[in-house]
């Protein structure tokens, strides 16, 4: 019965099976109580680790994946020994509880307690009014990242969008190559922030005009005889260079949504509005596009929710300095450089509240598209 | 698509004329390609070349002589695994991957069958306030946790990271199941009732299986998110030595003084190893999974 379970939770199944009345509550009240002490038990071990860490580890893998298990069988387990009457009714939040508990503390919580923060200073002792709101969306370096941030959103979301919808376009007629080329465009979605960062500092590296080139951009760029230039910190131009990365990044991804849309206008709509002498621009822009309107604003609100959150990059490739500062890694050093919760908060729910009206769009949107 | 309208011409000529047409596009798509691949060969190819190598000629050199064996070297790998701590770092990152892609999809799935297939008062406003925190950025979570943590002492463990990363995925873990478990046949759940199954063993034996595919694009996208993931692992576990992820040590190793490339490129190729792993063995999951997974907050 309960084979997808791990070895270690108790065999809840052949219990009752073996035992009847007082002493199967009995055994009902006990079964949990020893699952809640080992997970306890647990729970100290890893906090307190100064076992190897190979030991841990495995500690950690069973506890973490059968605990949870366990915990859900136990409580169904205890709900079953309650009065007919009530155990249906309980039963249903033995399945949710575990979630609503993780959300109140990781998300209700949390995101109230940033609000009530970001009116109090630095060190959360006093309170400030909207001073922290005041320093996000009028200090000079404030202005400096939400311009930055904006020029993201611009940028990125346009050229993502309207490459990843000629991809896709051209994608489709290239025959039995357009898996290939697919593959080719999305890989770089595989890959993490830090790792592409990685890979395009390598492309922006700099040497000294004496040297060789060691990074791809200089190395064109010489080869058509300018000089090497340090290409992140050309101020303002530098923010473009972080941009290109997340293009790379997400071009794939549009694509690839976009594809399927395009995929499926019907074949017969297209025959007839080439019948009737229509230009392959104008279907495009006459039927393709009306066809996947939806899908299209599903994707420029993704696309500009990620990338008002961007952070990786920045992090990575410049921490912000060089004027290539946004919102996410201020906020960051706001937490960590500067230890000053106040800002830090403040930056939090200037995010959420950018966040939000994109966000229900797409939720109702994703909803609407699934009936 | 038009192949009824062209079947009045003669074929060859209308297959070469075809062949015409989409030569640009195949041309434009050769170089999309070749560009978008071009930065990622370039990391690879470095990787493997002896350090002087790397900073005395472009890596696009090796191509005059790419047969000649002293041009190639594994030495930044082991230099890399060793001595820079990423093979520690590696088994950090699974530590931390496996129960944050495990423990979410666990409890989602319980939660979105009861939200399904179980009445219960508020049922309704629950799932409603669960899908509307999709809304919510982690950045909104970290100051207050970060405080938590510090107070329970949960800061720097990986139960910790564990937890947040089941929180911040939970919301979309659910939206997804959901949106699966409940299109599932009612008849069949129906009729395992009448049979006198539990809620339980309908969810364990019939509903879990039934969900596979939904389960497995979500696990996909939780993994690489998890796995990718940096700034929720510089958070809550930080960068000592004994808990540091895969990517928060190859991000340390940017910010040193004086770029040494070639454990840089070697270390960034660790990273991505694993999703790229994925990416080419379970393609079709993984578009699916990134694709429904792309909304998260």
């Amino acid at each position: 019965m309960t084979t997808s379970a791990p070895a270690q939770t108790p065999p809840a199944s052949s219990l009752s099976r073996l035992t009847t009345g007082p002493l199967r509550i009995l055994v009902s009240l006990i079964v949990p109580l020893i699952t809640f002490l080992v997970l306890r038990w647990a729970f100290i071990f890893m906090r307190d680790a100064n076992a190897s860490k190979i030991a841990v580890g495995v500690v950690a893998l069973v506890i973490g994946v059968g605990g949870v298990w366990a915990l859900y069988l136990v409580t169904d387990n205890l709900v079953s020994i309650l009065p007919d009457r009530v155990r249906e009714s309980v039963r249903p939040f033995v399945f949710v509880g575990p979630a609503l508990v993780i959300l109140t503390a990781y998300l209700i919580y949390p995101t109230l307690r940033t609000v009530y923060l970001s009116f109090m200073d630095a060190r959360s002792q006093n309170f400030v009014g909207l001073e922290n709101y005041a320093f996000a969306l009028t200090s000079s370096e404030m202005l400096l990242a939400l311009r930055n941030n904006v020029l993201w959103l611009v940028f990125v979301t346009s050229i993502v969008v309207s490459l990843g919808l000629v991809i896709s376009v051209m994608v489709d007629r290239i025959g039995r190559w357009e898996p290939i080329a697919k593959s080719f465009i999305f890989l770089p979605m595989a890959i993490s922030a830090v790792g592409a960062s990685v890979i395009w500092k390598f492309v922006y590296s700099f040497q000294p005009i004496q040297r060789p080139q060691i990074g791809l951009l200089n190395a064109v760029y010489t080869a058509l005889g300018g000089d090497p230039q340090g290409w992140l910190i050309i101020k303002p131009w530098n923010n473009f260079f972080l941009i290109a990365i997340m293009i790379w990044v997400l071009t794939g991804f549009a694509m690839v949504v976009l594809s399927a849309a395009i995929k499926g206008v019907p074949g017969e709509l297209l025959e007839a509005s080439r019948i009737d002498g229509a230009s392959e621009i104008r279907i495009f822009f006459g039927v393709i596009i009306p066809y996947i309107r939806g899908t299209l604003i599903t994707i420029t609100t993704t696309v500009l929710i990620m990338v008002l959150k961007v952070f990786d990059i920045v992090f990575v490739m410049t921490n912000g300095q060089f004027e290539t500062e946004v919102i996410a890694n201020r906020m960051y050093r706001e937490m960590f450089s500067f230890g000053n919760y106040g800002h830090a908060s403040a930056l939090a729910v200037i995010l959420l509240v950018a966040v939000i009206p994109v966000m229900i769009y797409n939720v109702r949107s994703l909803e609407t598209s699934r009936r | 698509m038009t192949v009824g309208y062209q079947t009045a011409q003669s074929v060859p000529s209308s297959r070469l004329r075809k062949l015409l047409a989409s030569a640009p596009v195949r041309i434009v798509m050769v170089l999309i390609s070749f560009v978008w691949t071009l930065p990622s060969a370039g990391l690879l190819i470095s990787s493997l070349r002896p350090a002087n190598d790397i900073t005395a000629s472009g890596w696009w050199t090796v191509f005059s002589h790419p047969f000649e064996a002293s041009i190639w070297t594994i030495e930044n790998y082991v230099q890399v695994l060793t001595a820079h701590g990423l093979a520690s770092a590696i088994l950090n990152s699974v530590l931390v991957t496996v129960p944050s892609v495990v423990i979410p999809i666990t409890i989602a799935a319980f939660a979105a069958y009861a939200f399904a297939w179980l009445e219960f008062p508020g049922r309704k406003l629950l799932f409603t306030i669960v899908v509307g925190l999709m809304v919510v950025p982690l950045q909104m979570a970290l100051v207050p946790l970060l405080r938590l943590y510090t107070q329970i002492d949960l800061n720097g463990t990986f139960l910790g990271l564990w937890l947040a990363h089941t929180g911040f995925g939970l919301p979309l873990a659910v939206f997804l199941l959901f949106g699966y478990i409940s299109t599932l046949p009612g008849e069949i759940i129906e009729s395992a009732r009448v049979d006198g199954a539990s809620p339980l063993t309908t969810f364990t034996r019939l509903v879990l299986p039934l969900s596979v595919p939904v389960i497995a694009s979500f696990a996909i996208f939780q993994f690489l998110w998890v796995w990718n993931d940096l700034l929720v692992a510089l958070v809550f576990l930080g960068t000592k030595e004994e808990v540091i992820v895969l990517t928060a040590r190859v991000a340390a190793l940017v910010g040193r003084r004086g770029e040494q490339w070639h454990v840089l490129t070697a270390g960034a190729f660790v990273n991505m190893a694993v999703p790229l792993l994925i990416f080419f063995s379970l393609q079709r999951y993984f578009v699916r999974g990134l694709t429904a997974g792309s909304v998260k907050g």
